[in-house]
């Protein structure tokens, strides 16, 4: 099938290609949206791509007083490894480090899985003996002493061995500015798709790569097909309209959330026009062989 | 299949041991072969034909028509199903219950609840004293599960309880509470004297200030609570109260101090 063109944006005739990963989620609170938000971004802070930093990390959604357990403003937030290991170090570790510090906060879990990790029951030690646990209608929690109160943290959350992550589209356009418009409209879309998060700043990843590279040790190096100053000297993807590139990459808690957040993303994309936005959407792939799962782009079309 | 149901014909001659009429007990057993069960407890030897006339043949769902102070142990261990008594109840009504859910539709004489583990026991009226509590020689009361008791309880609620929780809605005796070894006591309209006394761990949530506490209870401040928020909602989404009860900074008093010292006694400011 060639490519296709949808409100003067041409498509790519490509999919994205995603592999399986371990993901869990929790909930955090606080006394109000600032200081829950606060806890949940310096947690998912440096989470951007399992490569580099152990694990990928977001806000899913933020959550109205009604639909937390303590009735306070929260955030869903989730943490995608690649190992059930590695993962359960990382929530420990950023919780540990950015929840259990931040003021008022609480934690809860966030998701019911196949398997449990372990949360206030770990966390428990910081107090020292003081630590207070609670069963309530069929919940645990540790309550544990800190200087403005008690940090409440549920013993465990779940598990999913059904995430996927690496979900992704790229968005080109003529100028970076426009990129970036772009983008930003398909971020704000996928925001709002339960269960699937963006972990790159700002939900937007500029130096989308390729695996390996020419120098040793390298995991990843510049993906010079999309990167426009080299458009004359390699064989390039891009053709002479384009001049920015920026890649989108979703994971999420189900193969149905990463499809529905590229709905949702490309939708954006396709409604903000050429003008505006993007003028091509294409997507990352290793040929097909390496991921377990594929994304076309021509079934993302609204 | 219909409700197993046992009326009361008239008031027992002697008090009833009424622990064989459990599902567990009575599973496969005809109803004629029911109706030979010795309940009685002295000379007489009453038998559940003497005393109830017997209707319907499920054992899930066990239903006592009419009570009396001396129905003694209903529903004690049962693991499964539903147990009504539209009644009073005697002694030790669903001691050692494990699961399942035991209503007494009246009031319940002392020791309700005695060391249970699982399960809901939901009294409207009135328990007697001990509510919860261990026999003697026994080192732990209740051990999980859901005690609510609509109207009073008696002196020493939740004693030596280790697990679950306990509501008692217009008020409690003195010593509620006493000796706990862990667990969740909710007293509404007013404990007695001292509640909490000799207390190792475990929560005691009142809807007021405790009218006295023992001496060797500290005073523990005021800070903005979860758990305060988490058990609030949790007692009105189990229909146990309509209001919250502790509020969102709850007082709190630490103790007993005269002995390890990690418990608490909470309530609004």
């Amino acid at each position: 099938m060639p490519n296709v063109s949808v409100n003067g944006i041409t498509i790519d005739d490509t999919f994205a290609e995603a592999f399986g990963m371990r993901a869990t989620a929790i909930i955090i609170t606080a006394p109000n949206r600032k200081w829950a938000r606060q806890a949940a971004i310096t947690m998912t802070g440096f989470a951007t791509s399992v490569i580099g930093c152990g694990c990928e990390a977001a806000i899913d959604v933020e959550l109205p007083p009604s639909a937390t357990p303590d009735g306070r403003p929260g955030c869903r937030v989730m943490i995608f490894a690649m190992g059930t290991e590695e993962l359960q170090k990382q929530l420990l570790n950023r919780v540990g480090q950015c929840v259990l510090t931040s003021p008022g906060s609480a934690c809860f879990a966030g998701l019911e899985g196949s398997a449990a990790l372990k949360l206030g029951s770990a966390l428990r030690y910081f107090g020292d003996g003081w630590q207070i646990s609670k069963k309530i209608g069929g919940r645990h929690f540790w309550r544990v002493p800190v200087m403005d109160g008690e940090f409440l943290c549920e013993a465990t959350t779940g598990l999913t061995k059904e995430a996927v992550g690496g979900g992704n589209f790229f968005v080109m356009a003529e100028s970076s500015a426009k990129a970036l418009v772009a983008a930003e409209a398909a971020v704000a879309a996928i925001s709002q798709v339960p269960g699937a998060i963006v972990p790159f700043p700002g939900g937007i990843a500029r130096s989308g790569s390729k695996i390996g590279g020419k120098y040793k040790g390298m995991i990843a190096s510049a993906n010079e097909a999309y990167a426009p100053t080299l458009r004359g000297v390699v064989k390039s993807a891009l053709g002479p309209d384009i001049n920015a590139v920026l890649e989108i990459v979703i994971d999420g808690e189900t193969n149905d959330a990463v499809t529905a957040a590229m709905k949702a993303g490309i939708k954006a994309v396709l409604d903000l026009g050429p003008h505006k936005g993007a003028v091509r959407i294409s997507a990352g792939n290793y040929g097909g062989k390496l991921g377990k799962f594929i994304y076309s782009l021509k079934d993302m079309l609204p | 299949m219909k409700a197993l149901t046992f009326t009361l014909v008239a008031e027992p001659p002697e008090r009833l041991d009424l622990s064989p009429l459990t599902a567990e007990r009575l599973a496969g057993i005809e109803r004629h072969d029911i109706e030979k069960i010795q309940i009685g407890m002295s000379k007489h030897g009453s038998k559940v034909g003497d005393i109830f006339r017997v209707a319907g043949n499920d054992p899930l769902d066990i239903v006592f028509e009419g009570g009396s102070a001396r129905l003694d142990r209903v529903a004690e261990g049962m693991r499964d199903g539903s147990v009504r008594l539209v009644g009073d109840a005697g002694a030790q009504a669903g001691r050692a219950m494990r699961g399942g859910k035991l209503t007494i539709e009246g009031n319940a004489g002392p020791h309700a609840g005695s060391a249970m583990r699982g399960g809901r026991l939901e009294i409207t009226g009135n328990a007697g004293d001990h509510l919860g509590a261990p026999l003697a020689g026994e080192l732990a009361g209740m051990n999980g599960g859901v005690l609510i008791v609509r109207g009073k309880a008696g002196a020493f609620a939740a004693d030596r309880m280790r697990r679950g929780l306990i509501a008692v809605l217009k008020g409690s005796g003195d010593h509620a509470g006493s000796r706990m070894i862990a667990g969740t006591l909710v007293v509404a309209g007013g404990a007695g004297e001292m509640p909490g006394y000799l207390m190792r761990r475990g929560s005691i949530l009142l809807d007021r200030a405790p009218k006295s506490l023992s001496p060797s209870f500290v005073e523990c401040g005021a800070p903005e609570s979860v758990f305060a928020a988490i058990i609030d909602r949790h007692l009105i989404a189990e229909g146990i109260l309509k209001r919250p009860l502790l509020g969102n900074a709850p007082h709190k008093y630490g103790g007993d101090n005269a002995v390890l010292g990690m418990g608490e006694v909470l309530f609004p400011r």
